[in-house]
């Protein structure tokens, strides 16, 4: 487990401010979200702390020392599943374990026990094409937790679901995450969405990308349908809608 | 597929095919060429097959040209497609060159290529390479080019580097590709060994031909002919047989 502490990342491209000033925490543990406006620069946050990008300046401290020095502590999730095509469900699962050099018996060995939980008992062996998107979201976060690092990077898992199949993957997640308590850093649009599954949550700005707020979230766990009637629940998502909103103009 | 399907799927081809046929054999019978010129379909299958003996021995060294050439061609067109995707340099020198290849006319070329390779298999292999190499570089390369973005940023985060990225990301995406510039390739294979037969050989269907004509048997021509064309017809569903074995997530795979 790891904590992790952005402070002041800056990036551009090409002249263009993306990430201005950008500062924030994950301590060990916990889950936290992201909100912004679409194009704010929360993927290209996500690019510098895997280390595809080069911030232009500022840096990333991993247990306070510099993420040059422990490269491979985050798992991450894309954007879209990117689950391969022409791998099977269980190949694609072991993908980040293969890469590792970990062989294949033994990366089948410890993905096969999660699979009930990610509700992909039966399909290990089909090709995504034949699976539905909520089953492709499991499997793709399949593949990022497998891969047993410090922090998981979840760029809009659910972003591309419909509104029911969100919902159940919402509390699908919240469910494991009790379990195994990951560090998470999850990027959302989804208001609701963040403050149910979040100990934290933050807000950014339209490009170039900056906190503009920090909202800690004591609700009680488990979450539950009944959580996000409760009165704080309630308050909470007024005063991120608010910010948001706020922000657009 | 259904028998509904079936006769669905072949009717039309059949039905043209058919119509082809009758109007060959029709413009022979009462056309002004005559049938010695140009012999029916019913003259052109039974001599052919009266000579099917000689038929077959001739057709077996340019089945082996037209594989050993295409075998060729996939080795050079890989190393090239591999060579263009790992260096923009690289890219930038051979296509041009590769481009230029392809404007030179087979007329001139074949026969060059036998002066200097002789009559046997190796002039008739290298020029089968030659014209089927290029739609095979070209689908390969721009297979590579359509890779995932982001599952390649998945993979860099995961600790690949560049040439694992290629064989697990660029080298499958490119497989569609790649069967779409083979089944491109292949219909030019066999026709490229019979030419590579009619400018220098002891056996083949290009000598065949050449030797039928000779002595005016336009009729074994054609039979010939019809050989030929069976034979890049089955080279051409092989293709989609060899798609289905190596790449079931394709839609041609998912088919079976
Ligand atoms: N590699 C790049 N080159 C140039 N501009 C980029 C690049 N990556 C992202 N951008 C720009 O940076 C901004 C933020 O992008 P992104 O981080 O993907 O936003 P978000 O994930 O918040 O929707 C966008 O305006 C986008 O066009
Ligand atoms: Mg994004």
């Amino acid at each position: 487990m790891t904590s992790v502490e952005i402070r002041g990342l800056n990036r551009s491209f090409d002249g263009v401010p993306v990430l201005k000033d950008l500062s924030l925490d994950v301590p060990e543990g916990e889950f936290v979200s992201i909100l912004g406006p679409s194009g704010s620069g929360k993927s290209t946050m996500f690019s510098v702390l895997t280390g595809a990008l080069a911030p232009s300046s500022g840096q990333v401290l991993l247990d306070g020392r510099p993420l040059a020095e422990r490269p491979g502590r985050f798992a991450y999730m894309p954007q879209r599943d990117a689950l391969l095509p022409w791998r099977r469900i269980i190949d694609n699962a072991t993908l980040g374990l293969e890469i590792a050099g970990v062989r294949r018996a033994e990366a089948r060995r410890r993905v096969e026990p999660l699979l009930e939980t990610f509700g992909l008992a039966g399909y290990e062996r089909s090709y995504p094409a034949r699976l539905s998107g909520g089953m492709r979201q499991r499997a793709a976060l399949l593949r990022t937790v497998v891969q047993e690092r410090d922090v998981l990077l979840l760029d809009e898992p659910f972003g591309a679901l419909d509104a029911l199949t969100r919902t159940r993957m919402q509390q699908w997640v919240e469910g494991v995450w009790e379990r195994y308590r990951w560090t998470v850093l999850l990027i959302t649009h989804d208001v609701r969405e963040a403050i149910f599954l979040s100990d934290r949550v933050y807000v950014f700005s339209p490009r170039p990308a900056t906190v503009v707020k920090e909202v800690l979230v004591d609700l009680p766990r488990p979450r539950t349908l009944e959580t996000v009637t409760d009165p704080k629940f309630v308050e909470i998502e007024a005063e991120l809608l608010g910010t948001l909103l706020e922000e657009r103009l | 597929m259904s028998p509904g399907g079936l006769v669905r799927r072949w009717s039309p081809p059949l039905a043209l095919i058919a119509l082809i046929v009758a109007a060959w054999q029709f413009y022979s019978a009462h056309g002004n060429l005559g049938e010695d010129v140009l012999p029916g379909p019913g003259r052109v299958l039974a001599q052919g097959w009266e000579h099917r003996g000689d038929l077959w021995t001739n057709t077996l060294p340019t089945l082996r040209a037209t594989l050993a050439g295409f075998g060729l061609s996939l080795a050079v067109g890989f190393g090239l497609s591999v060579l263009i995707d790992v260096s923009a340099a690289l890219r930038r020198a051979l296509t041009p060159v590769l481009v230029v290849t392809q404007t030179l006319p087979l007329i001139a070329i074949a026969p060059l290529v036998v002066l200097w390779f002789g009559f046997d298999l190796l002039p008739k292999v290298l020029l089968v390479a030659f014209v089927t190499f290029f739609p095979i570089t070209v689908a390969l390369t721009e297979g590579y080019a359509a890779a995932d973005p982001d599952s390649e940023a998945l993979l860099r985060s995961m600790g690949a580097g560049r040439w694992r990225i290629f064989r697990i990301l660029r080298v499958p995406t490119a497989v569609p590709f790649f069967f779409a510039g083979l089944r491109i390739a292949i219909t030019y294979a066999v026709v490229a060994a019979i030419f590579a037969e009619y400018a220098g050989a002891t056996t083949g269907l290009g000598i065949y031909m050449q030797n039928a004509k000779n002595s005016f048997r336009t009729d074994l021509v054609l039979a010939a002919v019809g050989v030929s064309a069976a034979l890049t017809l089955a080279l051409f569903a092989l293709t989609f047989a060899a798609e289905r074995l190596l790449a079931p997530w394709t839609r041609a795979g998912r088919d079976a």
